[in-house]
């Protein structure tokens, strides 16, 4: 199969790789270039656990081509913060309990992480439904509202 | 004083990997020259298996192997069944189907390629001759005059037929003064745990060891069933249960998958990894529920409820997987729940029908008798014209009669009902609802109360109930240090018992949080132990390791005594991490001194062993019984059917709570998987066994913007069974929510007649009801 060179950059590192130009975008992270904390739960765009940020905005990276990020930023869970310097979201997901087994929690932030850049304050409604894309079943939902709730607080008390 | 942890709300210690993307689950982990494997499934739900052509998917780009069932069906054990029951008829269940395919999704080949791509472009080259026969997708029909046999060598569908007895339910009926009947379907559901299954094999030729990293809940019963399905010695092989991403019981069981992708590793010589798709999770993981019932209740004008009869046909599917035919069982047992119903009677008959096996699904069997008691409860009520919430209060046991014997041959534990009934009736507002439902019913708004009061059995179980071991093991191994490491026999995978088993030890030790960790998963690390299922985590595995936690103390103590120059064994106490002589406070030595000691074993009493751990395997005397109440408000639109909550509260009684965190997130997370039962969720096949919802487009698990702001309060009721008190929490909500729910729409909708609607209550079934009526 013919292959076709990309350029991505992820987390702020520059990638540059031959790929076939079938290779889901969320294979080309986790396979081509190894960061495994973005999931698949699906391959159809239905759970959300693949969720990345694509120049800012959260999509997912099961139907996505990578070719079709050639020239992209993209941030994963593993870009966002790191244990010792949590970003605030994964810090209310922490003391919140806003997860279980942690399948779609990585995918769950980044979805946060958007809806926080569009509603600094959300309502419970406008969190519900920032995050319907994402399916989470272990946790009922109630603790990410409340971690994404906590993480919204604390972001708007840093920008002040 | 040292810091307690116990009771408190400690943030998870997992949580680091998880939430910053470190963690490692099954398809995260990579070995040097692996390989992928993708599996050929049947299109067809009963066909003969002529032919297989592999010859285009060997020569296809990347592939190394292919086989069919005839090529490994002597390697290969069959897949297995643990439970028993008399007469169960058990057929061969191979790895990859041999002469026959039953059901739409069985394993017919397994492709072997060098990447995840290649394996599955080459599954579309294998072309399998199928002689399709009729299928038998309905259980009634199954078991109807002239159906087709799944299993020639029976003559019958009838894979068992189990009953269970207490009182005398013919006295029960001759004395009813009102009879009360009602059919009731449980339907299908399916797991939909988010991360599906997945296994990774690697055989390593020096050591004759068998490496499998796979998704279960239960790698100590695996390793033993891999073993003999394989032909190994059990201490060859390793089950690694690394990051588990969700199981609600799908991942308490053993898959052919399992055992095929080790076989691959060993006669292929490189490690393979399968990663099951979404579409193949809804074909081939176990599905859960699947029972059609009718019941029968004997009661009294006052509402005093004599006795109950059950018929039930429980939906086999076409093999037995691990737990199959003894979930009813469960149902069975609880058949009388939370009530002081004297006379019983139970039976269900287990039909194989061309459909993925039943098995456990979070409550296996109990949320099954919950529903079909609360709404036998509700209909009662309806019936006799009497309040829900009265009703069940008049036939509730009292406290001083625990532990208390039921008709179905339990004792439980401990328990308060009328209190949990109590707390959720006020914080509800009941009685001002119950007015407010009446002045909306005049105005054409059909707003209903749905009460659910539960009992569940956790804590499973004590050995003798279980087809193996129901005890738990634990390690607590204090290192040289100080530091204790803690082997859980257990294997959580979500639940939190990494903090909960930390918070237990450190409280004990008297030293910090973070001095503790809880290893888990991992048959070469982990002694023998049994699982994480049935509620049984923290009231087993949490009581093994609070046992061995006591056996460290005791001999740290007895080494205390020693190097402090006593005698008496009985005059040192230990503190906050300390240990001193209670009548010279000022002689003490820290925990970490006495570790250290135990260690260099300069100086030890008199026949003492170096080190300081224990192991403890806890055996317990009697499953737990946790309870509570569940009320679900919601008002249903008559134009167009849906459902809308206006309240959801729970009140649990789970026993001594470890963290409430925990507790209310396996609360939130019960209940939501109870909703989707209630509103959503259905496996439906169509007449010739296809399954129609077998993709997320089309099998609607609950949403965030489907669920309801719950609100959870708790009573505190200890149980006797373990020193701890705990009871179990993991499947309360879904035990208790499902028929709240329904008991809601339903007493909406009670205006119109309406009785009984089964689920789940979509708009267009409660639209069409509303029509009807």
């Amino acid at each position: 199969m013919t292959r076709t060179t990309i350029e991505v950059t992820i987390n702020g590192m520059r990638y540059r790789h031959e790929v076939e130009p079938r290779l889901l975008l969320v294979h080309y992270i986790r396979d081509v270039v190894g960061l495994t904390g973005t999931h698949i739960g699906c391959e159809t765009s239905l759970c959300g656990a693949c969720t990345v940020l694509l120049n800012g905005a959260a999509v997912k990276s099961c139907t996505l081509f990578a070719v079709q990020a050639d020239g992209a930023e993209i941030t994963t869970i593993e870009g966002l913060g790191e244990a010792g310097q949590l970003h605030p979201i994964q810090e209310g997901f922490w003391m919140k309990h806003g997860l279980q087994c942690g399948y779609c929690t990585p995918g769950m932030i980044l979805a946060a992480y958007q809806l926080l850049q569009r509603y600094p304050d959300p309502t419970e409604a406008q969190i519900r439904h920032g995050i319907e894309g994402n399916l989470c079943r272990c946790t009922g939902y109630q603790h990410i509202i409340e971690a994404i709730r906590y993480a919204a607080e604390k972001l708007r008390s840093q920008k002040v | 004083m040292a810091k307690k942890f116990v009771g408190e709300r400690v943030p998870r210690v997992e949580d680091q990997r998880l939430i910053t993307g470190r963690s490692q689950y099954v398809d995260d982990i990579v070995r040097p020259r692996m390989v992928y494997a993708a599996i050929v499934r049947s299109i067809y739900a009963h066909a003969r298996l002529k032919g297989i052509n592999v010859e285009a998917a060997r020569r296809a780009p990347g592939v190394i192997a292919v086989f069919t069932g005839e090529d490994v069906r002597e390697a290969i054990g069959p897949v297995p069944v643990a439970s028993r029951l008399p007469d169960l008829k058990i057929p061969r269940h191979p790895v990859l189907a041999v002469e026959k395919v039953r059901y739409v999704g069985e394993p017919v080949a397994v492709v072997v390629a060098e990447d995840r791509y290649q394996a599955r472009d080459a599954v579309d080259l294998i072309e399998v001759e199928y002689e399709p026969l009729e299928a038998v997708v309905d259980p009634e029909r199954a078991i109807a005059e002239g159906a087709p046999i799944l299993h020639e060598e029976f003559g019958t569908n009838v894979a068992f037929v189990w009953q269970l007895s207490g009182g005398d339910i013919e006295r029960a009926f001759r004395d009813a003064e009102v009879v009360v009947s009602q059919r009731m379907v449980n339907q299908r559901v399916i797991p939909v745990a988010m991360e599906p299954r997945g296994v990774v094999a690697e055989y390593h030729p020096g050591e004759g060891q068998l490496t499998v990293w796979t998704s279960t809940q239960i790698p100590h019963l695996l390793r033993t069933q891999l073993a003999a399905m394989l032909g190994l010695a059990e201490n060859r092989v390793r089950v690694i249960a690394p990051e588990v991403g969700g199981g609600f019981g799908s991942k308490l069981n053993v898959y052919a998958e399992e055992a095929l992708v080790g076989y691959l590793a060993m006669r292929l010589g490189r490690p393979v990894k399968w990663i099951e798709t979404r579409r193949e999770n809804f074909l081939s993981t176990i599905h859960g529920r699947g029972q059609i019932a009718e019941v029968e209740a004997a009661v009294k004008r006052d509402g005093t409820v004599l006795g109950l009869r059950y018929k039930i046909i429980q939906d086999v599917g076409a093999y037995h997987q691990f737990f199959t035919p003894g979930v009813p069982t469960l149902t069975g047992l609880m058949a009388v729940g939370p009530y002081k119903i004297p006379h019983v009677h139970f039976e269900v008959t287990g039909v194989f029908t061309n459909k993925i096996a039943t098995d456990a699904y979070r409550g296996a069997g109990r949320p099954e008798a919950t529903y079909m008691l609360e709404r036998m409860m509700d209909r009662i009520a309806r019936e006799l014209g009497l309040d829900p919430a009265e009703v069940r209060m008049r036939n509730f046991p009292q406290p001083d009669e625990f532990p208390f014997p039921t008709a179905s041959g339990l004792a439980y534990d401990s328990g308060n009902y009328s209190q949990a009934l109590r707390r959720a009736l006020e914080l509800v507002g009941y009685e001002k609802l119950r007015r407010e439902q009446q002045v909306l019913r005049q105005q054409g708004r059909y707003l209903g109360i749905g009460i659910s009061t539960y009992v569940e059995i956790c804590a499973i179980g004590p050995s003798p109930a279980l087809p193996f071991g129901g005890w738990e093991s634990a390690t607590v191994r204090v290192e040289p240090t100080g530091k204790v490491t803690v082997l859980s026999g257990a294997s959580p995978h979500g639940q939190g018992q990494e903090t909960s088993f930390a918070q237990i030890v450190a409280d004990e030790l008297g030293v910090d949080l973070s001095d503790v960790r809880v290893i888990h998963g991992d048959t070469a690390i982990v002694q023998y132990g049994i699982g994480t299922f049935g509620s049984r985590a923290t009231a087993v595995g949490g009581t093994a390791v609070y046992g061995a936690v006591q056996k460290v103390k005791e001999k740290a103590t007895r080494l205390a005594a020693h190097l402090l120059g006593e005698e008496n064994v009985a005059n040192v106490a230990f503190e906050a991490g300390q240990f001193f002589l209670k009548d010279r406070p000022e002689r003490r030595l820290t925990f970490q001194e006495v570790a250290l000691a135990a260690y260099l074993a300069k100086s030890l009493p008199s026949g003492m062993e170096p080190g300081l751990e224990a192991s403890y395997f806890f055996e317990p005397s009697n499953f737990t019984f946790p309870f509570g109440a569940h009320i679900a408000v919601v008002e249903v639109d008559p134009e167009t059917g849906e459902v809308h909550f206006r309240r959801y509260v729970a009140v649990d009684d789970c026993g001594r709570v470890i963290n409430p965190m925990l507790v209310d997130g396996q609360v939130h997370g019960g209940i939501v998987q109870a909703l989707g039962q209630a509103l959503l969720e259905e496996a439906v096949y169509d007449e010739n066994g296809q399954l129609l919802t077998g993709e997320l487009t089309d099998y609607a698990i609950p949403k965030a913007t489907d669920v309801p702001w719950l609100e959870t309060d708790r009573t505190e009721t200890p149980s006797p069974v373990n020193p701890l008190g705990v009871k179990g929490v993991g499947e309360a909500g879904t035990i208790a929510a499902t028929p709240a729910i329904v008991n809601a729409v339903v007493d909406a909708l009670a205006p119109l007649g309406i009785r009984h609607l089964d689920m789940p209550l979509r708009p267009e079934k409660v639209w069409r009801a509303i029509r009807g009526a």
